[in-house]
């Protein structure tokens, strides 16, 4: 099988020029106004988010997606116990902290080999974007399914057997036995 | 004088007794000793709490596994209004569960949970199927005779059969993408393709602590159970759930002895029914007819 998505690092790292070494609270309009992730690209177009936008929906509160790395005190409890006061982080961006190759070896041996590391259960890069984004979207019941986001690809209308690879039309019941 | 001979008698009585429970007792631990699987063996938890069914899964393991195109698309979520097995065409498939007093369905994910101790392993009369040290229940198709034995003795109900195979039927289940993936170190195709990360690889020991941290961090969500920890004796595939097991599909009744063990005793005796046993008994009744043959013998000599 091919390579489902390697990612392909390019999101936008705009938020981290608006930093200087005295600028340790970041400011909502820091940020980019739109970041384009692409990490899918092979299956799906890909997602130009609108940073302005979601800045205004959280009304400016970064922890909300970016937990405590903007010097924000974090919204999960957990989270609190450690990160109440850590202040600011150099890195912001979501792949700064959040893996692509979650589960290769490398990766994996890496946290294996440290003992002290906390955060083990740490998701990757697809799972940080679909967990936060898909959670908030069904909390403010708005679009959440696969393509109100991402259109697919020919590629992945391929892989999942849909549009003009659809399989036809039967009139045998769905669903397979033994 | 009776008196001290009463108590003598009933001390060693119960001496007895209790040396007979604690032979008794190591006997039993040691018939329900269970190898607990390779150290460095991989696995998957799956966390049905962020499955929303979207079936990438199921996608990804047709592609990577080469089966037959679907009859519907992987996009039609119509069919999780029904409940679905594994079959010789799907080895992983998504269900949906309505959770009483809870919004939300609950999706659960089912494969081979590749046991530690795995029953289809034990039932194979050819050795068709492997355990590797990856963690993979894995099998050879080409001394697969067919005769389903691994389908009933597998308590999740997960090995199917090429029914439509006229000239050759074997059996087809999930090898954790063993050929192709995890003998690499790499993750299968499922846990790749899962957008949100529902799927966990990892080394079976770690997942096993990564899930009791998530219980522990969020003991309003979970519920406090790992499903496969124990279960017949450990799976590879482990699953968290927000509502009680049972109500998303899950036997809870399978205990923690492998299937193996249920068998053990009564396997060991099967050999020596076949071979000491006609032995035996042809002696007995050689030596219980002796005295009749010899008197036959002194008669035909009169």
């Amino acid at each position: 099988m091919e390579q489902i998505p390697k990612y392909l690092l390019s999101t936008v790292i705009a938020m981290l020029l608006c930093f200087t070494s005295y600028n340790n609270f970041a400011v909502a309009g820091d940020g980019p106004d739109e970041v384009e992730i692409d990490s899918l690209a092979q299956l799906y177009e890909p997602v130009y988010f609108d940073h302005a936008m979601h800045e205004e929906i959280t009304d400016s509160n970064c922890a909300v997606c970016h937990h405590h790395t903007l010097g924000t005190e974090p919204e999960d409890e957990n989270c609190r116990r450690c990160h109440a006061e850590s202040g600011a982080t150099d890195e912001v961006s979501c792949q700064g902290c959040h893996a692509g190759n979650r589960f290769e070896a490398d990766y994996l041996n890496k946290i294996d080999a440290d003992n002290t590391l906390y955060h083990r259960d740490k998701v990757g890069l697809k799972a940080a974007y679909h967990i936060r984004c898909m959670n908030c979207h069904e909390e403010m019941d708005v679009a959440n399914g696969c393509q109100d986001c991402h259109a697919r690809t020919d590629a992945g209308d391929k892989f999942f057997h849909a549009g003009n690879y659809a399989p036809p039309k039967s009139d045998k019941p769905a669903g397979g036995g033994h | 004088m009776k008196a001290m001979n009463r108590r003598k008698f009933l001390k060693g009585s119960l001496l007895g007794g209790a040396a007979a429970s604690v032979i008794g007792k190591s006997k039993n631990a040691e018939a329900s000793a269970t190898f607990g699987g390779y150290p460095d063996a991989m696995g998957v938890l799956v966390d049905l709490t962020r499955c929303v069914g979207c079936r990438s899964c199921e996608a990804a393991c047709n592609k990577e596994q080469g089966l037959p195109a679907p009859a519907q698309a992987f996009d039609d979520l119509s069919l999780l209004d029904h409940k679905r097995r594994t079959s010789e065409g799907a080895y992983t498939v998504v269900n949906r569960y309505e959770i009483p007093g809870q919004d939300h369905p609950l999706f659960r994910k089912i494969q081979c949970n590749h046991c530690n101790e795995p029953a289809c392993l034990t039932s194979c009369f050819v050795n068709a199927y492997t355990k590797t040290p990856e963690g993979a229940v894995i099998y050879d198709p080409t001394v697969c005779v067919g005769c389903r034995t691994c389908m009933v003795a597998c308590p999740f109900y997960i090995p199917a059969y090429s029914y439509s195979s006229v000239l050759n039927p074997v059996i087809k289940k999930c090898i954790f993408c063993y050929d192709t993936r995890l003998k690499f170190g790499r993750p299968p195709a499922c846990v790749e393709a899962c957008p949100r990360e529902v799927l966990t690889f990892g080394k079976r020991n770690d997942l096993i602590k990564i899930g009791h941290q998530r219980i522990q961090m969020y003991p309003d969500l979970y519920e406090d159970h790992i499903y496969g920890e124990n279960e017949v004796g450990g799976t590879s595939w482990m699953y968290l759930s927000s509502a009680p097991f049972d109500q998303v599909g899950f036997d809870t009744d399978l205990g923690t002895q492998p299937i193996l063990s249920y068998v053990k005793e009564f396997l060991t005796v099967v050999p020596m029914v076949l071979t000491i046993w006609p032995a035996l008994f042809a002696g007995f009744h050689l030596l219980a007819t002796r005295k009749d043959a010899q008197k036959k013998e002194e008669q035909s000599e009169k």
